[in-house]
Formats: C-alpha cells, structure tokens, sequence
C-alpha cells in the first residue's frame, strides 16, 4: 500500500529507517519543525535546524525515492520564550518561501501558558497574513484536551485562515470532534504509548468516517515507530475495510491536505487523484 | 456537517475472536501493575492523585455504553482553561492533579 506520512521527525531517524518507510510504501514524507528534547540557547540555532529541515534532510530522503517536504515555525515546546521566539519569527517569512516548505508548523502549546499561547497567536495571524498552510500541535495526555479547546478559540478569530488550510494534529478520543465540527483537519499520531494506538486510530474513522482524518507516525526521538502507518494499514485489513477506504486515508486524504501547497507535487503515477472530487 | 461512519465488516463475534487474547493480556498487565503498587505501598492508592484517579478509571470501564474511553480521557485531562500564568514544567504527567486547580483560582 503506498502511503504519505505527514508527520516525521526524520532528522530524529537513521537511514535504515528511510529505507524500510520506502520499502513498506512510503512515497513521501512531512517534517514539521519540532523540539530536539532539549532546548536551544539562540536563535541561530533555531536557523541551523531549519536549513537541516529544508536543504539536508530532502536530499537524505531523496536517496531512498521519498520526497521531502517540511514545516517551519517556533515549535510549542521551546515557544515559552518569548524572547528567541520572536527573534525566531523575524526570519519566518523569508524562510516560508522554500521549495519544500508547505507552512507554519508544528505551533501550538505544551503546558498552555500565557507566552505558549502569545507565540501561538503570533504565528496563526502570520498564517492568516501570508496564507500558509498550519500544522497544529496538541499538548500531551493531561494537557491536550485544555490546549486543544484554546487551539480552537486562537483559529476561530481568524476567519481569514480557512479551516480546511488547518491541521489539528494528535487528535484523540476525547478531541477529535471539537477539531472536525469547526472544519478543520485532524491529526491521529500513531504512538507506542501516549497517543493513539492503530486499534484505536481505526476505531476512530469508523466512528467518524474517513473525511478530513491523517494518520502519520510522528517518527521522533523518543517511543515512536517509523512504521507506524504500514502498522495502521494492517490494523484497517483485520478489520477488513476495503482497500480503497485504506487508501482513502493513508495516500488520497493526506494529498487532498498536503496538496493545497502549490509545492507539493503528486508522487509519480498519481496524477488520477488531481482528478477525483474532494 | 454530518459525518459517515465506516463500521468494520467483522461481526461482534469475530471482534471477541479477534481482539480477546490481547485484551486479557492487557487486563492481566493492569492487574499486575496494582498489585505491584500495593506490594510497594498500599497507601499510594489513596494519596498518589495518579493512582486515585487510575481507580475512577477503572470503574469507569465497568460502566455499560460506547463512551467509556472518552469518559476516562476526561478523567485524566485538566478541565480547565485557563493559561498557567508561567510555565511550571517542561512536560505531562499523564493525570491532571485536582489539588492544582484549587491553586489556580
């Protein structure tokens, strides 16, 4: 089954791990700027990451036949501070014109404080200003239900960003509905222990159905499984779901999303999905 | 907008079929878990907030209806919304600590 991850923390990730996404199906990835697991002393570090994301890892993953693409932004973890934070987001527009970068992301909060959410704001108006696509990140285990009812209220008073341009990422039982209600996207991250399981990920699109719904494997530092989606595919055959509602969500609704990017281009041998109605 | 469900082709019987095994491991693996806890100290299931709240999980699961996973990802979520004044920490703990919200007021 040919498969888009759209979020993979690939700088986190040996080749080897390239080689077996390749062979398992993957045709391309989307790396959204995240935390290193620790924190960044300047800005300029923040920089570096950045021309890692959008010159040096495309080329890694070219080696293996998967395109690259990526998504800049402070992310939520380091976004308490304020001060490298907008030092940060002085260089965001410039960057945002790369030729694989699809957005702003991954934004949003970790513990939803006033300054999380004072970054956050700052780059959903930089959105709204220089029509990017958003990939959101959600607070983890206690914090995601609190952080993803604050996500929403910052993107409801920016009517200028559309809804269907939004990503709500590591959706979970308890907030997947809130985020699809109000139009947007929602992201099932398939981890080992502190998200959404494959059993449960498949529960989820039987319960709301396929639209507007990725799955991805996060591919990070710590617990998460490169494989995760082929893992996720297995699941949907033993429940035996069709083929075509498979693909649906692993290639067909992640090229819908990705693919309002002028920059994203359909992989080889895909170009009937140009065609198919949304 | 309404939405489609997909229900899975696989009747209730195969689901039992399919997923008892795992399960009853999971359910041995929780066992396990609490007996541990009570062997370390038996009082941690009264004054550890994770641990209390662990318990309210598990009655919740013995509850009838579809929402019991989203009952319990209400018990261990922070109901609140208001924004930390600073950041306290760098990371979840997996259990909203009910004595902070008394804080936080």
């Amino acid at each position: 089954m040919k498969y888009i991850d759209h979020h993979a923390h690939m700088v986190s990730r040996t080749t080897d791990d390239y080689a077996q996404m390749a062979l398992s199906g993957c045709l391309a990835v989307s790396e959204p700027a995240f935390w290193a697991g620790w924190d960044r002393s300047t800005p300029e570090g923040f920089l570096d990451y950045f021309r890692q994301l959008t010159d040096f890892e495309p080329k890694r993953a070219a080696q293996y036949a998967i395109t690259h693409y990526n998504w800049l932004g402070m992310n939520p973890k380091e976004s308490d501070d304020r001060a490298i934070s907008l030092a940060v987001l002085k260089h965001l527009p410039a960057l945002l014109d790369g030729p694989t970068v699809l957005g702003i992301g991954e934004i949003g909060m970790n513990r939803v404080t006033q300054n999380e959410i004072a970054t956050y704001t700052d780059q959903v108006a930089m959105a709204a200003e220089f029509r990017q696509l958003v990939l959101i990140h959600t607070p983890h285990l206690e914090d995601k239900l609190k952080g993803t009812r604050v996500t929403v209220d910052v993107l409801r008073r920016y009517p200028s960003l559309p809804p269907s341009r939004v990503l709500v990422d590591h959706a979970e039982e308890h907030t997947i509905g809130l985020i699809l209600e109000h139009g947007f996207w929602a992201g099932l991250t398939l981890y080992p222990q502190t998200k959404v399981s494959a059993a449960r990920a498949v529960d989820l699109i039987e319960q709301y159905g396929p639209d507007r719904i990725l799955v991805a494997g996060a591919c990070d530092w710590g617990p998460s499984e490169p494989l995760a989606v082929p893992k996720f595919v297995m699941e949907m055959r033993r429940r035996r779901h069709s083929e075509a509602l498979i693909e649906r969500v692993v290639l067909e609704n992640p090229i819908r999303f990705l693919g309002q990017s002028p920059k994203f281009r359909l992989p080889a041998g895909l170009e009937a999905f140009a065609a198919r109605p949304a | 907008m309404t939405r489609t469900p997909e229900r899975s082709p696989l009747s209730p019987t195969q689901l039992v079929d399919e997923y008892f095994v795992e399960n009853r491991n999971r359910l041995l693996e929780i066992a396990a878990f609490l007996d541990r806890l009570d062997r370390a100290d038996a009082s941690l299931a009264s004054d550890d907030f994770r641990v209390r709240v662990f318990a309210d999980a598990i009655r919740a699961l013995s509850t009838a209806g579809p929402r019991r996973l989203t009952h319990i990802q209400m018990l261990l979520s922070d109901p609140t919304t208001k924004p930390l004044a600073s950041l306290d920490r760098k990371g979840a703990v997996g259990a909203f600590d009910p004595s902070l919200a008394e804080i936080r007021r």
